[in-house]
């Protein structure tokens, strides 16, 4: 086999996705979306210096990047590499430039253009009533899986990298102190940064002179779901706090972590140049058990190529505050191409970092068992060989910022969980359900079963709720372009740019729900097979009015 | 502005941003609360420090027609008082 080097692979996927953003999504802001400079964003008409406030774009950038990219876009290539890199490679960098660019700043556009509504209340809009109570179901059954994984993967992380325990607990400690330092104390922003990440890198390496381990059993639990436990406690009473003192400087912690993550990996990449080990086709993934490359692939790979997620965020968040109309291009897209630039690291680092073909062959020998692991185990043999730092502070580091971006997306995905339990309660006038303890209780123990009953006590295998994550995951993105077309649609003009997409992401995301639909009933996981079948119902049930409602338009049209 | 102090800017607004809506929706709802108990006597909920209440009342009188608004009430909840 002919061997490439790493570089290669960095600088086309670079060169393309950034051809992506100069053309593909000039032609997509001009042509399609059409947009005005002139036009008044809901920041300024509806502003209220709460939700709607113009935000400079480079600051709606950095936001909208650091919210949607988190662990996903790590553990997702870390997976699909066991059909080998090229097919990854090939589906991120094209799932960016024409998928998830247009995806997400269509997303923002049409909020923009319908008073900053988010995508589920334009589905009520443009779909149906129906259609919209149905998405809400979908976005709970997504944040549900986001935690459960998000668990399931962190706990696999710190039984794995015993060094990441101390650093990863300790961030959240830096969090508070400049949480506190910066919204009681009023300090301006620089000291507490600086102070802030350094101390995490102290206890980086303080971590890596003390791993620590739990106890092999307590109660008949082993460590990793011992951890599980732990971490949703945790979940459930940081969703509790005030945002000021842990939400919001863990994030900001965590957008620097990225920046300098991913600095350093693209950085040790050039210097070290690592010649690629991983097979580009993998001929043994069937020998293996590796599932079929399509249509899994697709949905394995979900954020990184395009992911219904960061609709939601672009148009419940981002779209009050864009500033002027033409910004939507540079957060949307931009926003997206930062993801697939942290994909395409982590395609690399496990294609080139894992020694030697044989050594790359013996790691990846199943289907689902690696994500973190993976990402961190080979992104420390090339910062090590790049940067020059020691292997096993490089393997703590890159634990800790995978473990802190999973971990501030489960504080978040069960405070959205509980306030859409929240919400459900006032609809249907359910008073308990509006008690904000127990709607945290009903939402963490929703994604305890979830990640339990995937795995069993053992809390083993619990990444086999990856795909069905990503099937999901999907979907949404998939609905979310059928409503922007069949607005495109209303406004006359050229529906084939998003519509094509949702054909295929929806169409991949079906036939993998319906392939792991089959995995789940011969495997007897029940758990499981019920969410799959709730998913692909409402779903399917949402697409369908969908299309009713494209060629209703599509008539009123002619 | 220097470039120093644009990016010092920005880093604030990067820090601040994101969670500025969550905040003040906190402390609207905070609000929302005082100004039940400030005004409860004239809804008919008994309240034994409305001699001191009272005092508050033109103070928050400004906020009252967002108040109202905000909890789903059309028109000022009051009898004797018109305030849209």
């Amino acid at each position: 086999m002919v061997s490439m080097n790493a570089i290669y692979l960095v600088v086309t996927g670079v060169v393309f996705v950034l051809l992506g953003y100069r053309f593909y999504s000039k032609f997509i802001a001009e042509k399609i979306y059409r947009l005005d400079p002139n036009f008044e964003t809901p920041a300024y008409t509806k502003r209220d210096d709460v939700d709607y406030i113009p935000t400079d774009r480079i600051v709606l950038w950095g936001h909208h990047f650091t919210t949607v990219a988190g662990a996903a876009p790590i553990i997702g290539p870390a997976i699909a590499l066991i059909w080998g890199w090229l097919p990854a490679f090939i589906w991120v960098v094209l799932g960016t430039m024409f998928f998830a660019g247009v995806h997400d700043f269509g997303a923002l556009w049409v909020s923009v253009r319908n008073e900053g509504k988010s995508i589920g209340s334009l589905t009520g809009e443009v779909i149906s009533v129906r259609a919209r109570n149905l998405f809400m179901i979908v976005i709970f059954l997504l944040l549900l899986m986001v935690n459960a994984v998000f668990a399931v993967s962190i706990s696999n992380a710190l039984v794995a990298t015993p060094s990441s325990v101390i650093p990863t607990w300790s961030a959240i400690a830096v969090a508070v102190v400049i949480g506190v330092l910066i919204y009681k104390m009023h300090v301006p922003i620089l000291w507490p940064t600086i102070v802030g990440t350094t101390i995490l890198y102290a206890v980086i390496w303080v971590g890596d002179q003390v791993p620590v381990e739990l106890p092999a059993v307590v109660m008949g639990l082993s460590a990793g779901p011992q951890w599980i436990l732990i971490l949703f406690g945790y979940a459930a009473v940081a969703s509790l706090l005030p945002v000021w003192l842990l939400l919001q400087p863990r994030d900001y912690i965590n957008g620097i972590q990225l920046f300098i993550g991913l600095g350093l990996l693209y950085a040790a990449v050039l210097l070290a140049g690592p010649e690629i080990t991983a097979p580009a086709f993998n001929m043994d993934a069937k020998v293996i058990g590796a599932p079929p490359l399509v249509p899994l692939l697709f949905v394995t790979i979900a954020c990184g190529a395009i992911s219904g997620f960061h609709g939601l965020v672009a148009s419940g968040t981002t779209s009050k505050q864009l500033d002027k109309e033409p910004d939507a291009r540079f957060v949307g897209y931009l926003g997206s191409l930062g993801e697939g630039l942290l994909a395409i690291a982590t395609i690399v680092v496990v294609s080139a970092g894992l020694g030697s073909s044989e050594e790359w062959r013996a790691v990846y020998s199943e289907f689902g068992i690696h994500g973190i692991d993976t990402f961190t185990r080979g992104g420390a043999g090339i910062l090590a060989s790049g940067l020059g730092l020691p292997v096993e502070f490089a393997a703590t580091l890159l634990t800790v910022m995978a473990v802190l971006f999973a971990g501030t997306t489960m504080d978040s995905g069960v405070r959205i969980q509980r306030m859409i339990i929240q919400e459900w309660g006032t609809i249907y006038k359910m008073p308990f359900m509006q008690n904000h303890y127990l709607a945290t209780l009903l939402a963490v123990s929703s994604c305890l079963v979830l990640a339990f009953g995937a795995g069993g006590s053992d809390g083993q295998g619990g990444m086999l709720i990856w795909p069905l994550f990503g099937t999901t995951n999907q979907l949404l993105a998939g609905i979310t372009l059928l409503v922007i077309s069949i607005i495109l649609v209303k406004l006359k003009r050229p529906y084939k740019y998003t519509l094509y997409p949702m054909f295929f992401v929806t169409a991949m995301s079906v036939l993998a729900a319906l392939y792991q639909l089959m995995g789940f009933f011969e495997n007897g996981q029940y758990t499981l097979l019920a969410f799959d079948l709730l998913i692909i119902v409402a779903a399917i049930l949402v697409i369908l009015e969908g299309f009713s409602a494209f060629n209703r338009e599509k008539a009123n049209t002619v | 502005m220097g470039r120093w102090k644009r990016w010092l800017h920005l880093a604030d607004e990067f820090y601040k941003a994101p969670y500025r809506g969550a905040i003040a929706r906190e402390k609207r709802d905070q609000e929302d609360l005082f100004m039940l108990l400030v005004f409860s006597e004239l809804m008919g909920v008994p309240n034994p420090a409305s001699y001191y209440t009272l005092e508050l009342q033109p103070i928050l009188l400004e906020n009252f027609h967002d108040w109202h608004t905000r909890m789903g009430m059309e028109k000022s909840p009051l009898d004797n008082f018109r305030c849209c």
